[in-house]
């Protein structure tokens, strides 16, 4: 006879199973389905795209998805990073001259451009875009910043961490983060030592990585920041560093528990609170299914997601395959981020970044930067507070100016035109291209003519509805 | 093939820049009272702003902080402003600029997040809103006739005027405006998703004022002012001419960025306070010129100060109360309220001395003429602000 613990992983199977078999699940995708699952845990969807996953039912389809998205975060970016990524330490400025201090600040400056540029391309090569819409999520979740950061190589490296763990495990991942030299720089924990803790690093791996606001006390972050002491990095190597005579090994109290915890055991405690995959389940629920979390279907999540060790592989399976996702009142809730509009539009009509001479994808990482979406340059420790703070007026009407320059014009006008006649034959029906590109029906282009044309494209790209997905 | 590059985007986003502007308001009834709230965001290290210069714990607490008491610029025989603030003392000596001292709240939280939402909401310690004050008290009182219930937010986000009843407008860029007006203004009738609903109400919103304001600037004065380079200075020039214009609005938040001084801190923030000074500084010259400077009141705010004892990374963690400035053409200048002693302190943090929800009841009753001592700021009694 089997205990209890050990035969619940069989009822789960046993119960997703039955979830296959329910009718929703086991239909085969309409296009417009493929297209929001698409759209959702990538930049867009094209007619390929869609076409790949129209016929699979909704678990094949989430989980064709995953498969590739795990690969290839396990293999890393597809794009070449810049060569300077390679170098070891940090750049330090101590000792320098002014002209020399001088230098280097534009040389730091240029690799952040660089590094930015790399990124934008990486998301518009890679064949499996969710790998890079975790990596982001993480990036807004660990966030860390060049601004304060100033080691572009360090920040290649946390990129390179973020998209490792992207799909694995969140256990992991806090653990490598904690770690991580950029993250101890950006939050100041490298220079924290047992008689001047810098409470910095603590205070928010409690408040946003894990547990979240109010759920802990002054008191607790306090000694946490202790037991953080000494947890530095290497001038020399720019690796992580643990300074022992830095570390604070007295007895701490923290959540209730006492004990001359390190570093590691905090992370224990915290990884043992429900908090924390409820913290992760409501934001990963943000960015893939509404700004309105349901708190219960966030509870049997997180519960699934701690007892299942922090995979984050079936946790993303659970939230793909669930109703919520594919609810109707939840088509088009979500408002595009600057990354979803720019990536996806220029993947979803194979726009290159840049075809004139001296530009290059720099410029989407400047428009990105404009548009509210700094890469490796979060606003805050808070990272992108996301969903409708996305829209502002100004952000409104440079996210209408880039649509105007993207469709305005005659060699634009030339540029639709053959990309609607290319189109395969169901997309040429006008209701059937209005799905392809917007979630829900046009509020201010009117769909007139049955046959799809270049001019009816580009006045749904001007609608206010391809601004959600 | 299509080129999307940063000054294809910039042509098509900047159709019209704010050109040829004329004389306001000829014969007409002068203009309502215009507040100014600054954000300094990160948590403004107050006790290096407005320092106890004649307390010897002030350097002992701050062995390598501590502005030498030669450099600090004496107010009294106790306090003095640091010596980046320079550009404030003409304002200070002709009795415009007014200090309020150990400004706070009880039970303070540390977070920066949590501690801006609490002075965003004027809300106590424990409650979470999502309304701004200034929402919060328009809605209590009811919008006097007389209340313009306009705010344009030039700088981060909305914090204190989120909520509708001051249906405010976040405009980044001037060159944007024409756009705006331009703007289809199609409203969100019948939009059942609040994503699409939010975008467009914000475009309707968006092109409303965009054509207000288009037709305001058309009639207002030059400015000839110089304002300091960067963020700050640019938020302040762009205010400066939406007030000498006359544009309808009551409120304008704007934001400097960057207090968050943990580490390497004096260089740094003596270059913030000299951008936040000389900015002020600007705009109450432009104002003055303008004729407007008399319906002008200026508010700093933050989410708290810093810890009394410096750091071991030459900087300062996050603390509770701090000073904040006020500025105006008719205010009473000078100090207000106390400096919390340095021998008082609640867990190496200052003691609070006026809570920040009496000096919005001020802002809100004693300036704009909202009804005194509302409930929704805690039924604090205003201070009297003005001359």
């Amino acid at each position: 006879m089997m205990s209890l613990p050990a035969i619940l992983p069989v009822l789960r199977c046993l119960l997703l199973a039955a979830a296959v078999l329910l009718p929703a699940q086991a239909a085969a995708l309409a296009p417009e389905e493929a297209r929001h699952l698409l759209a959702r845990t990538g930049f867009s969807a094209t007619p390929a795209e869609i076409a790949v996953l129209a016929g699979l039912s909704r678990p094949a389809a989430v989980e064709r998805i995953l498969a590739a998205a795990a690969a290839q975060a396990a293999a890393g970016a597809v794009t070449a990073p810049p060569g300077w990524t390679a170098d070891g330490p940090p750049p330090r400025a101590a000792g320098l001259s002014e002209i020399e201090r001088l230098a280097l600040r534009d040389r730091l400056r240029e690799e952040g451009r660089e590094l930015k540029a790399w990124w934008l391309r990486e998301m518009l090569a890679t064949a499996a875009p969710l790998t890079e819409v975790m990596t982001l999520f993480w990036h807004g979740h660990f966030t860390s910043s060049l601004a304060k950061v100033k080691a572009p190589n360090l920040l290649f490296r946390q990129n390179a961490l973020l998209r490792r763990h992207a799909l694995g495990n969140f256990a992991t991942l806090l653990r490598a983060i904690a770690r991580d030299p950029a993250m101890l720089l950006y939050l100041d924990n490298a220079r924290s030592r047992r008689l001047a803790p810098n409470e910095n690093f603590a205070r928010e791996l409690l408040e946003l990585f894990t547990l979240g606001g109010g759920r802990y006390a002054e008191a607790d972050l306090k000694e946490a920041a202790r037991a953080f002491t000494g947890w530095s990095v290497d001038a020399a190597s720019g690796a992580f560093r643990f300074r022992a005579a830095w570390h604070d090994g007295g007895d701490k109290e923290i959540l209730g528990r006492r004990g001359a915890f390190g570093g590691e055991e905090v992370i224990d405690l915290l990884l043992a609170r429900p908090e924390t995959a409820e913290t992760i389940v409501a934001k990963l629920w943000r960015q893939f299914v509404s700004d309105e979390p349901d708190d219960a279907e966030v509870q049997r999540l997180a519960a699934l997601f701690r007892d299942g060790g922090y995979e984050i592989r079936p946790l993303l399976a659970a939230l793909l395959a669930g109703d919520a996702f594919w609810a109707a009142e939840n088509r088009g809730r979500l408002v595009k981020s600057p990354v979803d509009l720019i990536v996806g539009t220029l993947r979803l009509f194979a726009l290159p970044p840049f075809d004139q001479p001296g530009g290059d994808a720099r410029d989407l990482a400047w428009l990105s930067r404009r548009l509210g979406q700094d890469l490796f340059d979060p606003p805050d420790v808070k990272g992108w507070p996301g969903g409708t703070a996305w829209i502002t007026g100004a952000s409104l009407l440079d996210r209408q100016a880039l649509i105007t320059r993207i469709t305005g014009g005659a060699r634009q006008a030339d540029f639709f035109d053959r990309w609607a006649a290319a189109l395969p034959e169901p997309w040429q029906d006008a209701s059937a291209a209005t799905l392809l590109l917007l979630p829900l029906q046009p509020v201010d282009a009117a769909v007139l003519d049955r046959r799809t044309s270049g001019a009816l494209l580009r006045s749904l790209l001007a609608d206010p509805v391809y601004q959600v997905k | 093939m299509i080129a999307i590059t940063r000054r294809t985007l910039l042509t098509a986003a900047a159709a019209s820049p704010l050109a040829g502007l004329r004389v306001p308001f000829a014969g007409a009834a002068e203009p309502p009272r215009v507040l100014v709230l600054v954000e300094l965001n990160g948590g403004n290290d107050g006790l290096n702003t407005v320092i106890p210069y004649a307390d010897p714990a002030y350097a002992r607490a701050r062995p390598r902080l501590a502005v030498p008491r030669d450099q600090v610029l004496p107010l009294d025989e106790r306090l003095g402003l640091h010596p980046a603030l320079a550009p404030l003392l003409p304002a200070w000596q002709a009795g415009e600029l007014g200090i309020a001292l150990g400004v706070g709240y009880p039970r303070p939280n540390r977070s920066h997040f949590r501690s801006i939402e609490i002075w965003n909401s004027a809300s106590g310690a424990e409650e979470a809103l999502q309304q701004g004050w200034l929402h919060r008290v328009l809605t209590e009182a009811g919008t006097p006739a007389n209340f313009t219930a306009q705010g344009i937010v030039l700088g981060g986000p909305e914090g204190p005027l989120a909520g509708s009843a001051l249906s405010p407008v976040v405009l980044g860029d001037p060159r944007q405006l024409h756009e705006a007006a331009g703007l289809p203004g199609a409203g969100a009738a019948g939009a059942a998703n609040p994503a699409l609903a939010h975008i467009l109400a914000t475009r309707a919103r968006l092109q409303g004022t965009a054509r207000e304001i288009e037709r305001r600037l058309r009639a207002g004065p030059e400015l000839t002012t110089v304002f300091p380079k960067g963020e700050l200075g640019r938020q302040l020039r762009q205010a400066a001419l939406l007030i000498a214009a006359g544009v309808e609005a009551s409120v304008f938040k704007l934001q400097h960025s960057g207090y968050d001084t943990h580490a390497r801190q004096a260089a740094r923030h003596a270059a913030l306070l000299a951008e936040l000074a000389e900015g002020l500084a600007a705009f109450r010259l432009a104002l003055r010129e303008a004729g407007a400077w008399r319906r002008t009141l200026v508010a700093t705010y933050a989410e708290f100060g810093r810890r009394v004892a410096e750091n071991a990374s030459g900087g300062s963690d996050h603390g509770s109360a701090a000073p904040h400035f006020l500025l105006g053409g008719r205010l009473r200048g000078g100090l207000l309220g106390e400096q919390p002693p340095l021998d008082d302190l609640e867990a190496g943090d200052l003691r609070h001395r006026l809570d920040f929800r009496r000096l919005y009841a001020s802002l809100a009753g004693d300036w704009l003429g909202l009804p005194p001592a509302p409930a929704s700021l805690g039924r604090h009694k205003p201070l009297a602000l003005l001359a």
